[in-house]
């Protein structure tokens, strides 16, 4: 029954014009970039060099599709989350606003198995946004750029991977991002459990993020102690894949509190949803 | 196996400080079409809704086909198929592809083919790839019954089902209740505010307010109790009051106005009382009989 509500769940999840809205804004956005850095990147790519050319000389194929990737990830994970949170913050509340929630709690299914399956549902669409990224990203962008060695600019310098170096990188970096947002589209389900309309958990997830990044960044002693256990905190991390060399222990920290953001989430959503008397 | 598909003892729910349901009971038979009759927020879509699962009842017990709600929900609603309130679909998806989802997880197996069978039945059979958003309400409460059939559940509970509708969908809708009585021979659950929708389906009922159950019976007895109160409109009530009183003692009435009295009669004592005041002069210008069920189901809707 799981299998068959979590193909329902994602049947509906495709059947709306706005899980469209997502991979078309998000593909929108990617080719934006790559025009933008076919029409100016070499300009832009000698105003971060600039500084460095003191000391180094750079020679080589440095506007690569690597490179181009790089930003894509690093500029369009902050604004994925509401593309994810668009979709999977209705997947219950929705139901409630729309009334369906009756016709399907009423069927032989258990409301566990219903929000696991909505869960599910939603960790595939997340994985399909985020694979569509990457192959956009990367392999298109390949494709334009070609290929060479990757220069990344970190708090401590510059790092310089190699050509043949830097492709694992991408599919870590993609699944820890993919892990990330898997936190936003399980948070989202969690606050729809509690919500009866579309719109409010997809508000409240964006206002959660933003609130959470913001004590992330704030310089205040106070909030030292609670940064660590933000998932917020931890939604950059794949950014440690381009690292030399890659701090493995700082990204299973990462990974082991996202896993554990994502369990607890869902726990919470599931004991809600059981408690609920359906009234709409 | 026993008779009996739903068993209600002593159901109570709260919400807050409202006492949606105190104490309702009843019983439904297999076979019967079962008239769940009471005014507006007398509690019976908060009993429907306990039936299925939906809200958790405070007190009281749940028996569906002689299984426990709590224990055995799943098995009990996979026999179980219902309407509440109005069925409500997914708009951006056609009436097939509803039904397709909700059939996927009603625990049996139904193919395209009987899909279509189901929008034929309900009189839909052209409109399966239309979008649901474009439906009217009445397409909707049709689509909504090929819902709660799709996979031939026993029971099937409709709570206010002609709600909303138009008197050509009301009697769409009471048609296919019937047929489903008639062909299918459905256990069917069905709440109404309205006396005379359940005198015309339903062959056993119960009536409730402010969430206590007041009378469960045979809709033929109930209804077609043998005494009667009937109304008597005449030029002056004084007259037939002192008549009355002074030749029929015995009888019970009560004085509506200065015109009408409601006596308390047998049937067949009606034609030889009336016969009696026309020999006494008394004129008679209206009689209407009033069955005491009715009588005192429209107090309840009065008040």
């Amino acid at each position: 029954m799981l299998r068959k509500n979590t193909y329902n769940e994602f049947v509906k999840i495709l059947s709306k014009p706005r899980s469209f809205l997502g991979i078309g804004a998000l593909t929108l956005l990617i080719l934006l970039i790559i025009f933008a850095m076919k029409a100016d990147g070499k300009s832009i790519i000698s105003f971060v060099t600039a500084s460095f050319e003191q000391t180094l000389s750079f020679n080589g194929h440095i506007l690569n599709g690597y490179l181009i990737a790089f930003i894509i990830l690093q500029m369009l994970i902050v604004h994925v989350p509401l593309l994810v949170a668009l979709v999977t913050g209705d997947l219950i509340s929705g139901e409630a606003a729309m009334g369906t929630i009756r016709m399907l709690a009423t069927k032989p299914i258990s409301r566990t198995k219903i929000v696991l399956s909505k869960f599910i549902a939603g960790a595939i669409y997340t994985l399909i946004l985020i694979l569509w990224m990457g192959f956009l990203a990367v392999i298109v962008s390949q494709w334009i750029f070609g290929t060479g060695d990757l220069i990344v600019l970190n708090s401590d310098g510059l790092t310089i991977l190699q050509e043949q170096d830097i492709l694992w990188r991408f599919g870590a970096g993609f699944m820890v991002a993919y892990l990330a947002l898997l936190t936003v589209s399980s948070l989202s389900i969690c606050l729809s459990a509690f919500a009866e309309n579309s719109i409010g958990p997809i508000v409240a997830t964006m206002a959660i993020i933003i609130l959470f990044t913001i004590i992330g960044t704030l310089d205040v002693s106070i909030f030292d102690t609670i940064k660590p256990y933000l998932f917020t905190t931890h939604m950059a991390s794949w950014r440690s894949f381009f690292e030399n060399p890659v701090d493995m222990g700082t990204i299973m920290e990462s990974v082991l509190i996202l896993v554990v953001h994502n369990i607890l989430l869902v726990a919470l959503a599931i004991w809600k949803f059981n408690r609920k008397d359906i009234t709409s | 196996m026993s008779n009996t598909i739903i068993k209600v003892q002593h159901l109570s729910k709260r919400f807050g400080t409202f006492q949606a349901v105190k104490d309702v009971s009843f019983e439904v038979n297999k076979g019967d079409v079962f008239g769940f009759l009471g005014p507006n927020g007398a509690g019976k879509s908060t009993t429907i809704r306990c039936l299925l699962s939906l809200i958790k009842a405070d007190a009281g017990s749940l028996e569906l086909f002689g299984k426990n709600l709590s224990s055995d929900r799943n098995e009990i609603l996979r026999q179980t198929g219902s309407i509440i309130e109005k069925p409500d679909f997914y708009k951006y998806m056609s009436a097939r592809k509803n039904l397709e989802v909700f059939a996927r997880i009603s625990g049996a197996d139904v193919d395209a083919s009987d899909i279509q069978n189901m929008l034929e039945f309900v009189g839909l059979g052209d409109r399966g790839p239309h979008k649901v958003g474009g439906f009217s309400h009445g397409m909707k409460q049709r689509l909504g019954i090929a819902q709660t059939l799709l996979h031939n559940p026993e029971l099937i509970i409709l709570d206010e089902p002609t709600t909303g509708l138009d008197p050509q969908g009301i009697i769409e809708v009471r048609n296919l209740i019937l047929k489903l009585k008639n062909e299918q021979h459905k256990t069917i659950l069905l709440s109404s505010h309205q006396l005379s929708e359940i005198e015309l389906i339903a062959n056993r009922m119960v009536i409730i307010n402010k969430g206590v159950s007041i009378v469960e019976g045979e809709v033929a007895e109930l209804l077609n109790s043998t005494e009667l109160m009937v109304s008597y409109e005449v030029e002056n009530a004084n007259d037939l009051v002192n008549y009355l009183t002074n030749a029929k003692p015995a009888l019970h009435f009560q004085v509506i106005s200065d015109r009408i009295v409601e006596i308390a009669l047998n049937k067949n004592e009606v034609p030889a009382l009336t016969e009696e005041l026309i020999h006494a002069r008394i004129r008679i210008h209206a009689i209407e009989p009033k069955r005491k069920l009715e009588d005192y189901f429209m107090k309840i809707i009065a008040s």
